[in-house]
C-alpha cells in the first residue's frame, strides 16, 4: 500500500476523489447559480446550469423586501463580540488547565466535555425562563452571553491543546525576568500562539454566526433577529421565494467560508487532537 | 482584571524542573489560577448547567407557558404521556433510522476518502480545503440548500435524474412521506462525510509507515493490510469517532429544520426536532421530559458502547489515541 500503487489503483483513487469533490461542491455551486439567475428564470424549464442571464435582482429583492441588512449587522455584532469574549475567557481557563495540576481539574475538564455531548438546545425552555428572569429576552446582549457560555468549553479544550505545544520554560523565563504571570501570558505566550488563537476565534465566530435554535428562541422582534433566525422565518412561510432565499443563503455562507479557509488547518488540528485525546 | 501586579518579589522564580508540571504553588498562584478559571466556570455554570439542572425538575412538573396557573409536581406523568404518544414513538423510530442511515454511509465513504488521501499528492492540501467547506456551513443552511435541490418541481436532483433516465416523472421528494426521510438522510450523509474523512485521516497519519513496509515485505495484499494493519492500528479512534458521531447526529435537528421542518405529516421529525417543536409550543414540562430521556438514553448508550469496545480491545498500546 505504501510503495506499490498500481496505475489502475491510481485511476480509481483519483476519479473517486474527483467525484467526491464534485458532489461536495455542487450544492454550493447550485445555490450560487440560482441566486444569480433572473428571478423569472429560476422557475422555468429547462433548468439552466449556468446563469446566462446573470442578474443581481435576487439580491436587490432580498434587501428591498426584508430587513436583511439589519439581520446581517446583528449577526456580525453578536458573533464578533461573543467570539471575542469566549476566546479571552477560554484563553485564561485553558492556560490554567494546561499548566497546573489541581484537585478538581478532572472535574472541570469533565464538566466541559459533557457539554459537548449535550446539545445547547436541550434545556431551551428553562434557559428561556432564566433569561426572562434576567430581563435578557429579546436582547442581543443576552444572546451574546449565552453564546459565550456555549463556546467556552470546546474553545478551552482546543486552546489547552495549543498551550501544550508551547514549552512552559518560555513563560517561566519571562517570569524570572520579572514579568507577572498575567503579563507573561499576554506578552510571551499569546504572541507565540497567535495562529491557534485566531483559529479559535474564527471557530467561535462561525459557530455563533450559524447558531439557530437559541437565537430563534431568545430573540422576538424583527429588528433584533440574526440571520439564521430570519432565515427560519423565510422558510416557514407557505410559499418560499427561492430567488431571495438563495441570495440570503449565499450571503450567510460566504463569510464563514472565507474565515474557515484561513483557519481550517488549525481548526482541524485542534479538533482532531481534542477528539482523539478524549 | 486587577491582577496585573508589580509586587513580583512575592513570586519565587521557579528553580527546578521546567518540564514536569507537578509544582508546589504558593497561595498567590492559587489565587491567580482561581481568578483565571472563574469567568469560564461562571458562564458555563449559569447559562449551561443551571438551565440543565432546572430542566430536570421541570420534567416532573406540569409546566406549560400557555397556562402557568398550575405548575404542580406531576411525577412521571410527562414521561407517561410521551410514551403513550404515537407521534413520539414515531420520532424514536425515525431517530434510529436517521442515525444509522446517516452514519453507516458516512463512515464507509469517509474511510475510503481518508485512505485515498493518506499518501501525499500534489494539491492534496487544496483538495482537503475544498472538501472541508461543509464544516463552515450550519446544518440549517445545508438543509435549505438541499430543500431547494430536492424541490419537486424545479429541483436539480429531479432534473439530473430525469436527464439520465433514472426516473421518468419528477419525484415529490419532500412532499411525499415515502421519500422525505431518504432525502433528509442523503443530505446528512453529504454533510458528515468530510468529518469522518478528516478524523480518520488524522488517525491514519499516526500509523507509522514501517508497519506498512513490514506488511508489504511479508507479502500482504491490500485487503489484508487494511484489515490486519490499518484498522487494528486506528481502532480506538474509529470507535470513539463513531460514538461521537452517533451522539451528534442524534442531537442535530438543524438540518431537518432547514430541509423539511419535520414534515410532511411529521414523517421526518426525530426526537430532538420534535422536542424543539414542543418547546416552541410552550409545553416546557413535556419538552424537558424529552430532554431528560435523550440525555439518559445517550449516556447509557455511551457507557455500554465504551464497555463493549474496551472488552474488544486487548490492552490498547500507548498510541496517540491513548494520550
Amino acid at each position: 500500500m505504501i510503495h506499490n500503487e498500481t496505475l489502475p489503483g491510481r485511476i480509481v483513487k483519483f476519479s473517486g476523489l474527483g467525484i467526491c469533490l464534485l458532489l461536495t461542491v455542487f450544492p454550493l455551486y447550485w445555490i450560487l447559480v440560482t441566486s444569480f439567475k433572473d428571478p423569472g428564470s429560476i422557475f422555468a424549464y429547462p433548468l439552466k446550469y449556468w446563469p446566462s442571464d446573470f442578474s443581481l435582482d435576487n439580491y436587490r429583492g432580498l434587501f428591498d423586501q426584508s430587513n436583511f441588512a439589519v439581520y446581517l449587522v446583528n449577526s456580525l455584532i453578536v458573533s464578533t463580540v461573543a467570539a471575542a469574549f469566549a476566546t479571552v475567557i477560554s484563553l485564561l481557563s485553558a492556560y490554567v488547565l494546561a499548566r497546573f495540576e489541581f484537585v478538581s481539574k478532572g472535574a472541570v475538564m469533565g464538566a466541559f466535555l459533557v457539554t459537548q455531548m449535550i446539545p445547547g438546545f436541550i434545556a431551551l425552555g428553562s434557559l428561556y425562563i432564566l433569561m426572562t428572569k434576567l430581563y435578557l429576552v429579546d436582547n442581543r446582549f443576552g444572546l451574546v452571553l449565552v453564546y459565550v457560555a456555549v463556546s467556552i468549553p470546546l474553545c478551552t479544550v482546543m486552546l489547552r491543546g495549543f498551550f501544550e505545544n508551547v514549552p512552559a520554560s518560555l513563560e517561566e523565563a519571562a517570569m524570572v525576568d520579572g514579568c507577572s504571570r498575567l503579563s507573561a501570558l499576554f506578552r510571551v505566550l499569546v504572541p507565540v500562539m497567535t495562529p491557534g488563537l485566531a483559529a479559535s476565534y474564527i471557530f467561535n465566530f462561525v459557530n455563533c454566526w450559524n447558531e439557530l435554535f437559541l437565537s430563534v428562541t431568545l430573540l422576538n422582534s424583527d429588528s433584533h433577529k440574526t440571520v439564521p433566525a430570519a432565515l427560519n422565518g423565510f422558510i416557514s412561510s407557505y410559499n418560499i421565494d427561492w430567488g431571495s432565499m438563495s441570495a440570503a443563503a449565499v450571503l450567510s455562507i460566504i463569510p464563514t467560508m472565507i474565515l474557515f479557509a484561513f483557519a481550517s488547518r488549525y481548526i482541524v488540528e485542534g479538533l482532531t487532537a481534542g477528539a482523539v485525546k478524549e | 482584571m486587577a491582577l496585573t501586579d508589580t509586587d513580583r518579589p512575592a513570586l519565587k522564580p521557579p528553580t527546578r524542573r521546567p518540564v514536569t508540571r507537578r509544582r508546589q504553588f504558593t497561595g498567590r498562584t492559587a489565587l491567580i489560577m482561581l481568578a483565571f478559571m472563574t469567568p469560564a466556570i461562571v458562564f458555563v455554570g449559569l447559562f449551561t448547567y443551571y438551565p440543565l439542572l432546572n430542566g430536570i425538575q421541570m420534567a416532573f412538573r406540569n409546566y406549560n407557558l400557555n397556562d402557568l396557573s398550575d405548575t404542580s409536581w406531576v411525577g412521571l406523568q410527562n414521561f407517561r404521556t410521551l410514551l403513550d404518544d404515537e407521534m413520539f414513538r414515531g420520532t424514536v423510530k425515525n431517530s434510529i433510522v436517521w442515525v444509522v442511515g446517516s452514519l453507516v454511509p458516512q463512515f464507509l465513504i469517509g474511510f475510503t476518502m481518508a485512505l485515498w488521501l493518506r499518501r501525499r499528492f500534489r494539491f492534496r492540501g487544496t483538495y482537503q480545503a475544498l472538501v472541508f467547506f461543509p464544516w463552515a456551513v450550519s446544518g440549517f443552511l445545508i438543509g435549505i440548500l438541499f430543500r431547494w435541490m430536492f424541490n419537486g418541481e424545479f429541483g436539480v436532483v429531479n432534473d439530473l435524474l430525469m436527464k439520465t433516465h433514472l426516473i421518468d416523472t419528477p419525484v415529490p421528494w419532500l412532499a411525499d412521506a415515502k421519500y422525505a426521510m431518504a432525502a433528509v438522510i442523503i443530505a446528512n450523509i453529504w454533510y458528515g462525510v468530510t468529518f469522518f474523512a478528516i478524523m480518520i485521516l488524522a488517525a491514519l497519519q499516526s500509523v507509522p509507515d514501517e508497519l506498512y513496509e513490514a506488511s508489504a515485505i511479508d507479502g500482504a495484499g491490500k485487503v489484508r493490510t487494511l484489515f490486519s494493519i490499518t484498522i487494528p492500528s486506528i481502532r480506538t479512534t474509529l470507535a470513539l469517532t463513531v460514538l461521537l458521531r452517533v451522539i451528534w447526529i442524534f442531537n442535530s435537528p438543524e438540518l431537518i429544520f432547514g430541509m423539511t421542518g419535520g414534515g410532511p405529516a411529521n414523517e421526518t421529525h426525530i426526537v430532538t426536532s420534535y422536542m424543539i417543536q414542543v418547546t416552541q409550543e410552550g409545553d416546557y414540562g413535556r419538552a424537558s421530559a424529552m430532554g431528560v430521556m435523550v440525555v439518559f438514553v445517550l449516556m447509557l448508550f455511551a457507557i455500554f458502547y465504551l464497555l463493549a469496545i474496551r472488552q474488544r480491545t486487548p490492552r490498547t498500546t500507548g498510541r496517540r489515541a491513548a494520550a
